[in-house]
């Protein structure tokens, strides 16, 4: 059977689970391989039989008379029996695993992920913030996670794993990344406007890359200014609303080349994109609204959250959007 | 509707006033099915728009975007969920079959209190139409299980759909209350509870769920419009709250919820499977315990729901546990209905497709149900498409197949007149074919890890969404054939005798249709509800 | 189908065999409503038993601003009442209908003086700045000498609310059933041989009443 499950596992894994990027990811594989297998076995007895029957036994003319067959004790217990045993021997194996995934290694590495509508980040204990959620590989790795306003799921669907993130309290999981290269990051809770845009990259790269990355990202401060607002855009995810490359629209106005335009509001007349401007509508974006665009709109306020440098360096990047 | 027998329940006061007036049953079951097939119409629309939404994913030129935004997409999902659960699936069997047939299959005059029955349909109008209005005023957009903290937050109406649901629960336990008495005291000389038909012990089973957890949501709901209009802060974070333990109040009543909407199928299962194949059915007893197993286990599983919410390891393994003893009464059911086809006389007329395609979708959306009780494996199909899969295979492919098998087999009871078989089958073809392409793509769609309730998704998963939009239509084609048939058949149906399928309960042994007494002479009964010999 | 016969003096529906068929089901019909009753109270007794046991001192804190002689007086009175509406339906089954008038008549003071004293708890409540969830109000409070000390004060009073408001409703709800069957008994419709609406407006009566016994403890006393 352990053949046939490793069979099953190398088949699913590349047309119908994502890649494996973990040895859990392996393990629940292997388990789901065996529920398929028994559920199909299952449904060829039930449906199988059903068809069986049915054309065995079809009505031949009205008078047809049919076998008095009102019980068998036997057969009850046997189709009690069974199917209770293939579920003990599911459910233990599946608590096994769990009990993996739920059990925290001491050693990990920890990082504290914060869910908001709808971005995640990624905070690393030297203080490095970040939208890309970058990890070494073959190492522990614990996801502390918080959330900032409402429900989100943190899952990577590579790894089989996902945990709530509850405003209020901390949640967490683990993983150790077999596999180098990028994964995909969903909320698996549904969070509002843009739920299904709220995807974050993981990216496991090695242990060097890793100290490397991190050592460049803390040194960001010594960057050109509009070159730290380009990483605070990214960290603060405006840029999953706001397009920087292209005039479309996403949930809110592109950014690109609106630096000195005019721009009609809702409230009445235009408006000159400057740097007054920019400033009101990142810490209250309730102020105005560009016409074609929802009221209230669904920008969260950055009041209190940035740094006058930070918002000085958003607005030289936005500038520079040409 | 042709000619009057005079004698008939449908005839037996003139004018539209009697009708919704009138404490009779069958006419009350009807007020439930026009209301019902209303809602289901638009639900039903809802989904074919959700479906057309994700045909392709969208592009930053607005390529491939139906509706306007999340927001829009957002609400047409929390309407079609709420509409589907509270007003078409959970009052669809109960509601009309079984006000229909309970009485006549137990060989009473009516239900135990028909103004009460009266009543609850008023009471779920009301709460239907309160649901409806919020449409109208500010759409709302958290989903059919209002989970906090989002349900606070979101500016919308929320207080409003959750009176609405209250109101619409308040309805549910006045029918079960109803249900349950009748059964204890209405039952006619000899008709013991172990010669019930099963349909009548699964709407028994049902109506005590619906008793035993509808007060439960009721309270959860006004908590929750509590927290919205005081900000009590019960589950509320920012307050102190724990919004999981809106999760745990929510699924103690909405797990059985899931119960009250299954059980009617199974036996409306039941009936069909024997009458079509001539067969008394297997392991009688076995199936009628079930269902009260099944009930009594459903109380305690609603735990699987939160595998990965924060309850504690050993929560969820409990609930895992627990979980797969309901599977075990599940599949007692799905081989005694096997079994009953063996060495039967089978026929292949509309209602015992539907039956034999219940049991095929069902034992896919059963099979898949263990799959998800299992933890470890829950952990990465939680929240994906793979639970939408498995839940429509057992709301849509389960209960509202027996829906349509079971109003095939007793529209001529209902009405007196007998459907179209040709038309009835080939919107079986379209629906079955439909379901099984719309859905079935949608587990791998959650093997592969798009999680539910999104508006847009990323490239890789394109080809499968496309292929469950065309299922999408092609069930939307089976349902216009379902109306026309329905339509067709109240119109021009041919006369119906009264025991057109040659079946052996109590309703089939009067009038089609029934007269307002249901039966001239009070029935004594001497036997099991299925000696077929 | 709404044709009802008359059995011995007393109306019976069709569906019914006689008197005796139509009571016991009727009665049963009561006694599950009775049971979703409890049950949604239970929903709120959970809640309660959960966040008191994650915050006591919070608990505490709230139920220093209920008077418990106030509470053990309405506990007293419902009590009474819940006598007087058992005598409501003895006399009755005795046939002897005016004195059941006045049984009643005194179950519906009964119940009015629970809520008269409801009254002043709440508008002393409001007057001192005590409101449910978020619109507590701690200035009020403290010009009133009672400064808040837990920050999440207003979810025990949205508890209290809760659970005493909803109760109050249904005391509100009974005294109106009370006085509908008052009514009734005094137009003679109800004799020794036909009083279930009596009886069934009684066991609402006493569950809200009970539900009473439950609430006085956990809002008054477990401090």
């Amino acid at each position: 059977m352990a053949i046939w499950t490793l069979l099953m596992n190398k088949a699913m894994a590349d047309t119908f689970m994502p890649a494996q990027g973990t040895e859990i990811a392996k393990s629940v594989d292997n388990l789901y391989a065996f529920l398929v297998v028994v559920s199909f076995i299952s449904c060829a007895i039930l449906i199988g039989g059903m068809i069986y029957f049915a054309m065995k036994y079809k009505r031949k003319s009205a008078n047809d008379k049919t076998a008095y067959i009102t019980h068998d004790t036997r057969l009850e217990v046997l189709w009690s029996v069974v199917p209770l045993i293939i579920f003990m021997v599911v459910f233990a194996w599946g608590w096994v695993i769990f009990h993996d995934m739920r059990s925290m290694p001491a050693d990990a590495l920890e990082i504290q992920v914060t869910g908001k509508q709808w971005a995640w980040t990624a905070e690393y204990k030297n203080g490095v913030k970040s939208v890309d959620i970058v990890v070494p590989v073959n190492r522990n790795v614990k996801i502390v996670l918080a959330s900032e306003d409402v429900l989100h799921s943190f899952y990577v669907p590579s790894f089989r794993i996902k945990q709530d993130a509850i405003p209020g309290r901390y949640t967490n999981l683990w993983f150790n990344a077999t596999k180098l290269g990028e994964f995909h990051v969903f909320c698996a809770e549904y969070c509002g406007t843009t739920h299904s845009g709220m995807i974050t990259r993981l990216k496991v790269v090695s242990q060097e890359d890793f100290d490397k990355w991190l050592t460049s990202e803390s040194e960001i401060g010594t960057l050109p200014i509009a070159e730290r607002g380009r990483k605070y855009f990214q960290t603060r995810a405006c840029a999953s609303c706001h397009n920087v490359d292209n005039p479309a629209a996403k949930v809110g106005p592109s950014l690109y080349q609106l630096f000195g335009k005019d721009e009609s509001v809702q409230e009445g007349g235009t408006v000159k994109v400057d740097e007054n401007y920019i400033r009101e509508s990142i810490l209250d974006p309730q102020a105005k609204h560009v016409t074609g665009f929802p009221k209230p709109s669904p920008m969260p306020s950055f009041q209190g959250q940035l740094s006058e440098s930070e918002l000085a360096a958003l607005i030289e990047y936005i500038k520079d959007l040409k | 509707m042709g000619h009057s027998s005079g004698k008939s329940y449908i005839y037996e006061e003139p004018g539209l006033k009697s009708w919704f007036t009138s404490l009779d049953h069958k006419r009350i079951a009807i007020l439930y099915f026009v209301a019902v097939m209303f809602f289901f119409l638009v639900g039903g629309i809802m989904a074919l728009l959700l479906r057309l939404e994700l045909f392709a994913p969208n592009t930053s030129a607005n390529v491939g975007q139906i509706l306007k935004n999340g927001d829009a997409y957002n609400q047409v999902l929390t309407y079609h969920g709420a509409i589907m659960v509270f007003m078409v699936i959970i009052p669809g069997i109960p509601a009309i079959l079984g006000n229909f047939f309970l009485p006549l299959q137990i060989g009473a005059k009516d239900v135990a209190f028909p103004r009460l029955n009266l009543m609850s349909w008023y009471v779920f109008m009301l709460g239907a139409s309160l649901a409806v209005a919020t449409f109208f005023a500010s759409k709302i957009d958290t989903g059919w299980t209002f989970y906090t903290p989002y349900s606070i937050r979101t500016g919308s109406s929320v207080v409003m759909m959750v009176v609405a649901a209250f109101i619409m629960g308040m309805s549910s336990i006045l029918t079960g209350l109803n249900f349950i008495v009748t059964v204890h005291r209405l039952r006619a000389p000899g008709m013991t509870m172990f010669r019930m038909p099963l349909f009548t012990w699964a709407i028994y089973s049902t109506a005590v769920l619906q008793v035993l957890a509808t007060p439960v949501l009721g309270i959860t709901l006004l908590l929750l419009m509590m927290e919205r209009v005081f900000g009590v802060g019960i589950f509320d974070p920012k307050l102190g709250g724990d919004p999981v333990l809106f999760q745990h109040f929510f699924w103690f009543y909405s797990h059985p919820a899931v119960y009250i909407m299954i059980l009617p199928a199974m036996g409306v299962i039941s009936e069909l499977i024997t009458t079509y194949s001539k067969k008394t059915i297997f392991g009688y007893t076995a199936i009628a315990l079930s269902s009260i197993g099944i009930a009594a286990v459903s109380f305690f599983v609603w735990g699987h729901h939160m595998f990965v919410s924060g309850q504690s390891e050993l929560a969820g393994v409990l609930f895992s546990f627990i979980t797969m003893l309901v599977g075990v009464p599940t599949a007692i059911k799905m081989f005694n209905w096997l079994a009953t086809l063996y060495k039967g006389s089978i026929t292949f007329s509309a209602p015992m497709l539907y039956a034999l395609g219940f049991m095929f979708l069902f034992a896919i959306g059963g099979v898949t149900g263990i799959i998800l009780a299992v933890t470890a494996v829950d952990v990465h199909f939680h929240d994906t498409y793979f639970v939408v899969a498995h839940f429509h295979y057992v709301m849509v492919g389960g209960t509202l197949m027996a829906i349509m098998g079971g109003f095939y087999h007793w529209f001529p009871k209902m009405f007196g007149k007998m459907y179209n078989e040709l038309t009835a089958q080939l919107s079986w073809v379209f629906i079955f074919i439909g379901f099984n392409v719309t859905f079935f793509p949608q587990f791998i769609l959650g093997a592969k890890g798009m999680p539910r309730r999104y508006f847009d998704y990323i490239p890789e998963y394109e080809q499968l969404n496309k292929i469950s939009t065309v299922g999408s239509w092609l069930i939307g084609i089976g349902f216009l054939f379902g109306l026309y048939t329905i339509i067709r058949g109240l119109t021009s149906g041919a006369k119906a005798p009264p025991n057109p399928w040659g079946s052996k309960t109590l309703e089939w042994q009067t009038e089609s249709p029934p007269t307002m007494h249901n039966f001239d002479h009070d029935p004594i009964v001497t036997a099991g509800p299925y000696e077929y010999k | 189908m709404s044709t009802s016969r008359l059995i011995n003096g007393v109306e019976v529906a069709s569906h019914f065999r006689d008197v005796n068929h139509q009571y016991s089901s009727n009665k049963e019909g009561i006694w599950l409503f009775m049971v979703t009753e409890i049950l949604m109270f239970g929903g709120l007794f959970v809640g309660y038993i959960i966040f008191h046991s994650l915050y006591p001192e919070m608990f505490a804190e709230g139920a220093s601003y209920l008077d418990w002689k106030m509470g053990f007086v309405n506990t007293l009175v419902l009590i009474f009442s819940s006598f007087t509406m058992a005598l409501g339906i003895y006399y009755n089954q005795v046939g002897q209908p005016k004195r059941a008038t006045w049984a009643l008549a005194i179950t519906v003071l009964c119940g009015a003086i629970f809520m008269v004293i409801k009254y002043f708890e709440y508008t002393h409540k409001f007057h001192m700045g005590i409101f449910p969830g978020r619109l507590i109000n701690p200035e009020m409070m403290a010009e009133h000498g009672h400064p808040m000390q837990h920050a999440n004060l207003g979810m025990y009073f949205g508890f209290y609310y809760c659970m005493s408001g909803l109760h109050g409703i249904h005391v509100l709800i009974g005294m109106g059933l009370i006085t509908w069957v008052m009514i009734r008994n005094i137009k003679g419709e109800f004799n020794p041989k036909y009083y279930t609406p009596i009886e069934g407006v009684g066991i609402f009566w006493h569950i809200v009443d009970l539900i009473w016994i439950f609430l006085f403890p956990l809002l008054y006393l477990v401090g």
